[in-house]
């Protein structure tokens, strides 16, 4: 199947996804009909909301300060972690002395990094990138490790045979059996980026989305609230499928050719 | 003169001897078959003798200046199609991306595969495909020495003779000297000029013969004749063709 071919297929699965959207958009409306405007505003009112705000002049300045910081924490987090994973995933030693850290870095919750970083270096973007990196960078490092250590040694050998350096090795054969690893990894990690941005925006009052979320609520403004809500929920998807998904769609060509014809429509 | 020789070879896993005191001799031009029961060594005989493993005793001299191997499984890329597969080795080599896809597409031929599967992924190709697509891989490179890792197991009869005879052919026309390990005394007949035969403990070469004629112009009769005689009056091919795995002693 051509680029084209391939793109034109996954923009037609597309009306699955838009099924499923329905579906949670008919249980919205009826929490609105049961509960009323206060508590649950309607989602059409919701998403004129969220259009409104998209062409309001402030948007492109609060929206683009989330998506700068979470980029941002993503991309150092993505560096760090698949860094340290491809080191541990070569070196058992180092796996071994680097997971525990990394447990423990999973285990402490988000809100807890926001308190330290806001202690260790004020109300500041700075806070919200740290508190992001700090959340995604163990989800980065155990896809790389895991990928690195699994990878298939009798492809190795295949290629020491033919001559491959390490290096070739690495750039031929373990780069390709990491990214099957690390991709699942950096969406869930892109998710963690702006989930966490956003709540870090909110507690240490830096603009943002958690900002505008934040004056939301003290105005009581449910359907402001909601529609900031909406956008994040945006912005996650225009940054994943825009950013990840064609990598991804690119490098895994050959899992599409393994699929069965009824799971390919 | 040997293109590839091992000298008093010995190998352990974990302190338990699998080989020792192998001693082989490759002469250049010759297909050397390699066989005994299950278990005696002979993959791990092959690895070393391509430098896959490093040997606990002994030495490996090689003289020749490109190697190949093809495996008991293909071993190929999932995520790369057939093409891209094939041209493996010549990436590795650094031969430029049009050279590639040409020489690709010529031992594609000669392995027998379809122009229209070049495109295709593993995934998609059968078992004897993938194969013909490793050896395809392994010849692509013009490499002077190929080893051969039982290739033809699993795949059935009539494609096993058609994969036996592309090698026989191709050893003839490019001229490299192989080293085919094997536990089928009858491949070993037809593809191969000589023959050695492993100790079932793995304690050196119990013996070689030379195999009469030339691989590729003995009938299926002298084949079946030859092989039958060695298993059946030659007390060095006793036991070679057992499936049972043998019991390795402490180091």
């Amino acid at each position: 199947m051509t680029r084209a071919g391939r793109a034109g297929a996954f923009l037609w699965s597309g009306w699955a996804g838009l099924a499923g959207l329905s579906l949670l958009g008919a249980a919205w409306q009826a929490g609105h009909e049961a509960y009323g405007h206060f508590i649950l505003p309607a989602p059409v009112e919701t998403l004129a909301a969220a259009i409104a705000l998209a062409g309001s002049e402030r948007f492109a300045t609060v929206a683009g300060e989330t998506a700068v910081r979470a980029l941002t924490g993503f991309g150092i987090a993505a560096g760090i972690g698949a860094g340290l994973g491809i080191a541990a995933g070569y070196s058992f030693a180092t796996l071994r002395a680097v997971r525990p850290l990394m447990t423990v870095l999973l285990g402490v919750p988000p809100i807890a990094w926001i308190v330290l970083a806001l202690i260790w270096f004020g109300a500041s973007g700075g806070t919200v990138v740290v508190t992001v990196v700090v959340a995604a960078a163990p989800i980065v490092f155990g896809a790389a490790a895991e990928g690195i250590a699994t990878r298939d040694r009798g492809l190795d050998d295949m290629a020491r045979v033919f001559g491959a350096n390490a290096a070739q090795r690495f750039a031929t054969l373990s780069l390709r059996a990491l990214a099957a690893h690390l991709f699942p990894a950096l969406a869930v990690a892109l998710g963690t980026a702006i989930k966490v941005a956003v709540m870090a925006e909110l507690l240490t009052s830096t603009g943002g989305i958690g900002g505008a979320l934040a004056s939301a609520r003290a105005q009581l403004d449910v359907v402001q609230a909601i529609a900031w809500v909406l956008v994040a929920v945006a912005l996650l998807l225009l940054l994943e499928y825009a950013l990840l998904q064609p990598l991804r769609a690119e490098l895994e060509r050959w899992r599409r050719a393994a699929e069965p014809w009824g799971v390919r429509r | 003169m040997s293109v590839l020789a091992l000298e008093g070879v010995g190998h352990a896993y974990f302190g338990r001897f699998v080989l020792e005191q192998v001693r082989i001799e490759v002469r250049a031009g010759e297909v050397l078959a390699l066989i005994g029961p299950s278990g005696s060594g002979k993959s791990t005989l092959l690895a070393i003798a391509a430098g896959l493993l490093d040997p606990l005793r002994g030495r490996v001299v090689r003289h020749y200046a490109r190697q190949a191997m093809v495996f008991q499984e293909p071993r190929l890329m999932p995520w790369a199609t057939v093409a891209e597969n094939i041209a493996y080795p010549l990436r590795l080599a650094g031969v430029a991306a049009g050279e590639r896809r040409a020489r690709a597409a010529l031992a594609a031929r000669a392995a027998h595969l379809a122009p229209e599967d070049l495109a295709r992924f593993p995934v998609e190709l059968s078992g004897g495909m993938r194969q013909r697509v490793a050896i395809a891989r392994a010849l692509v490179g013009a490499p002077d020495f190929v080893f051969f890792d039982e290739p033809f197991t699993a795949l059935d009869v009539g494609l096993r003779r058609a994969m036996q005879d592309m090698v026989i052919e191709t050893a003839a026309g490019s001229g490299f000297s192989a080293l085919f390990v094997t536990h089928d005394v009858q491949e070993a007949v037809r593809v191969a000029h000589r023959i050695a035969v492993l100790d079932a403990a793995g304690k050196g070469i119990a013996g070689e013969r030379a195999v009469p004629g030339e691989p590729g112009l003995r009938s299926p009769r002298e084949v079946f004749a030859t092989a039958l005689g060695f298993l059946e009056e030659d007390p060095l091919f006793r036991g070679v063709e057992r499936a049972e795995e043998r019991r390795v002693g402490w180091a």
